[in-house]
């Protein structure tokens, strides 16, 4: 790998990090370690070798590039637990079979498991052995920020956002824009409520790029008569610290969140579209945080699916355009939100022509897991993109919907770059543009 | 004692000790890092979480949809050298004599499978293994991850393949010093088993059971 791609990672303060080579990659080893229990272990040792985890992975079918088999992306902490930690790493080691990891591999490999990987997971799907290949990923990338090589965008953005709250400096609080958001689409927005049922987070891109998203979100809340408010100090929904890779970071971003809605005693966090909000408060806050958390947390489709299945909200049937669903992977495929989305669109009469690859199985946007931040990795991200933009066209839809703002980011990056004639669009907004009253 | 007596005698006896306690260790190594504790709250229950667990073992047998167009090739040749080895190993008569005498039992049920035919099986399971390994050498992919191991454990193959072959085929060399090759080339099979990637038939169901038993908890795909 060039230096230069070595110097352009020199993250988590790189430059200031004055402790050996030698005691970063033992960092990184210990911090991966440390995500080890049996069953990742068992991923770690199981691997046949058969290639086929690239055949499910995008950049590796975009580019035919070999270094994006998935399973290689984790090669050096695979090596490493079979040298260090397996059960049989003396052998290993004296026999010199797998060679020490030292930090220049670790710097090489930055590449392979920020810049190329959305821990999308559908490799975990592919593999004949059943491994956990994406796991693998994200437990290395935990390993990368310890070594202090985790990308800079990434730790940045994490490292605020535990601090203050907010992923990014910004000119105006959060709650203000929250504010004007309410003014500007005409919506009563309920912020910093002393008891709420139900605490609602929302996704800093569409604060910033399509502030009608949230706006949408509230319109149904407020049509349910939904006991809810946003908090002030956890309206974020997003969590940098997964990116980054810093069960450290991710646990702060955490806690703020849980912290809120116990202060205001909440039943239910709602997530809003967002795909890593969901995956990350969903699935890993409790096991960071060691607790069960008091609360359920679902995400907004799975909310309003379950209102409609409750005869709460009822739906206006749409237009019979032709329409394409985009699955979230962090929502759908790893976060077990797999009907809500087309329990709301069969409630509007969607004409939904699904893509080739879809729910469990739908290609990533190719932006997730960090990489819509990581701007030195957009010429893959299109690559991988142009094919997901042919497989929407071939549904032959003229409407494209998705529920996660992320997602978006990354289509309307891509759009715009290949003069697509659709626009994406939250399904959630299409839900509120349809309330039967 | 002649090469044979110690191929089928020390040898074998030591290659399958280090095989069992080679084996029982690797696996227990990984168990005894204990299985997590989990917080959150679960979409599934546990029973249908094991249901689950269960039947990803059988089905990931089988390629999702979507992926087997780009997979078919590997996994056929995958499965048509592992049919071989078992048919084989399992039908083969002087292996089932063998298998008898080595577990001391006497199964006069057990079928076997005419000579001829257990030659042809040979000869199509070599023709794949080649197969499988020239793909390993020139598929890009293939290409990145394999290590020593990979061809390692192909090169014992090949030799209890070609040195069994030689033996049944009457290949020049005296027949005891061509048998004496196939049962080292087995026994070092065994020995280098719990080591490298030849723990993937121990490891297969369980790694199957635990992802798909994890993924049920959450609901996601399996
Ligand atoms: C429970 C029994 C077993 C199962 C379910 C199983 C399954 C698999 C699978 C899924 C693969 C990957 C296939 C691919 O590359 O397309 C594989 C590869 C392989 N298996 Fe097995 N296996 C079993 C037992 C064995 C045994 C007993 C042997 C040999 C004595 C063996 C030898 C191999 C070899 C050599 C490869 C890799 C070939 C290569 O280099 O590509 N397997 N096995
Ligand atoms: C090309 C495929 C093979 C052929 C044609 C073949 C053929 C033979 C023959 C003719 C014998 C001699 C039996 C005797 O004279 O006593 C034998 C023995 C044996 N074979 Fe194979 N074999 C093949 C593959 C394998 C494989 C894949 C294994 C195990 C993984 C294996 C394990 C053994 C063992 C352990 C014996 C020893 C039996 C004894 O101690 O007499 N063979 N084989
Ligand atoms: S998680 Fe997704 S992006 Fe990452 S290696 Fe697997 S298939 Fe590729
Ligand atoms: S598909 Fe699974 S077994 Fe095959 S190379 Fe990838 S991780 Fe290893």
């Amino acid at each position: 790998m060039s230096t230069t791609a070595t110097q352009a990672f020199a993250g988590a303060g790189a430059a200031e990090d004055n402790r050996t080579a030698e005691q970063r990659v033992e960092g990184a080893m210990s911090a991966f370690a440390r995500g080890f229990g049996a069953t990742v272990a068992m991923n770690m040792e199981s691997c046949i070798h058969c290639g086929m985890c690239a055949d499910a992975c995008h950049f590796y079918i975009a580019t035919e590039e070999a270094k994006y088999t998935p399973i290689w992306k984790a090669e050096m902490f695979k090596r490493a637990f079979r040298r260090e930690s397996g059960a049989f790493a003396p052998f290993f080691k004296i026999l010199g079979l797998k060679k020490k990891v030292t930090l220049e591999d670790l710097e090489e490999w930055q590449e392979l498991l920020f810049d190329s990987c959305n821990l999308c997971g559908r490799c975990s799907l592919i593999c004949p052995m059943g491994l956990e290949v994406a796991e693998l990923i994200e437990i290395g990338r935990r390993g990368m920020y310890e070594a202090g090589l985790a990308p800079k965008e990434l730790v940045d953005r994490a490292a605020q956002q535990a601090e203050t709250g907010v992923p990014e400096a910004v000119e105006k609080p959060y709650a203000d824009l929250l504010k004007e958001i309410g003014e500007k689409h005409g919506v009563d927005i309920v912020l910093d409520k002393g008891k709420a049922d139900i605490m609602v987070c929302a996704p800093r891109s569409d604060l910033n790029r399509n502030p009608s998203s949230v706006a949408a979100m509230v319109k149904v809340l407020n049509k349910l008569g939904a006991n809810y408010t946003f908090r002030s100090d956890a309206i974020v929904a997003e969590n940098y610290g997964y990116y980054a890779g810093s069960n450290g970071l991710q646990k702060t971003i955490a806690k703020r969140v849980v912290d809120q809605a116990k202060k205001v005693g909440a039943s239910l966090v709602l997530v809003p579209e967002c795909g890593h909000a969901y995956y990350s408060l969903r699935w890993q806050a409790a096991e960071l945080m060691g607790e069960t958390l008091p609360f359920k947390v679902r995400h907004v489709t799975e909310y309003f699916a379950e209102q409609v299945a409750a005869g709460k909200l009822k739906l206006n049937k749409v237009d019979g355009l032709p329409t394409a669903f985009h699955d979230p992977c962090q929502l759908v495929r790893k976060g077990g939100v797999m009907d809500a989305p087309r329990t709301l669109m069969s409630e509007l009469g969607v004409n939904l022509k699904e893509m080739y690859n879809h729910q469990g199985y739908s290609f990533c946007c190719a932006g997730g897991g960090g990489m819509n931040d990581i701007e030195r990795s957009r010429p893959l991200r299109l690559k991988a993109q142009e094919m997901k933009l042919r497989e929407v066209d071939d549904t032959g839809a003229k409407r494209f919907l998705t529920s996660c703002s992320d997602c978006r980011v990354a289509f309307d990056d891509a759009g715009e770059h290949f003069n697509w004639d659709k626009k994406t669009e939250s399904l959630v907004e299409l839900v509120a543009d349809n309330i039967k009253e | 004692m002649t090469l044979l007596e110690f191929a089928r005698g020390p040898m074998l006896h030591f290659a399958l000790l280090v095989f069992v306690f080679g084996v029982i260790w690797r696996l227990v190594s990984v168990a005894l890092l204990g299985f997590r504790k989990h917080y959150s709250e679960e979409r599934n229950s546990n029973d249908k979480a094991l249901m689950v667990g269960t039947a990803t073992c059988g089905l990931r047998s089988w390629p999702h949809k979507e992926f087997i167009g780009r997979t078919a090739f590997g996994e056929a040749v995958g499965y048509g050298y592992h049919i071989g080895l078992f048919t084989i190993v399992l039908l083969g008569a002087p292996h089932v004599i063998f298998w008898q005498n080595l577990f001391g039992f006497s199964a006069p049920w057990w079928p076997t499978l005419p000579g001829g035919l257990i030659t042809v099986v040979s000869v199509l399971t070599v023709v794949l293994m080649l197969i499988a390994t020239i793909r390993r050498a020139m598929h890009p992919p293939l290409r990145q991850i394999s290590n020593f191991d990979d061809y390692f454990t192909l090169a014992i193959l090949y030799a209890i393949m070609l040195s069994g072959l030689w033996a049944v085929l009457g290949g020049p060399g005296r027949y005891e010093f061509i048998l004496a090759a196939h049962i080292i080339s087995f026994n070092l099979l065994l020995i280098w088993f719990p080591f490298g990637k030849l723990m993937h038939a121990f490891y297969i169901f369980p790694a199957r059971f635990v992802n798909g038993y994890l993924h049920a908890k959450k609901g996601a795909a399996t």
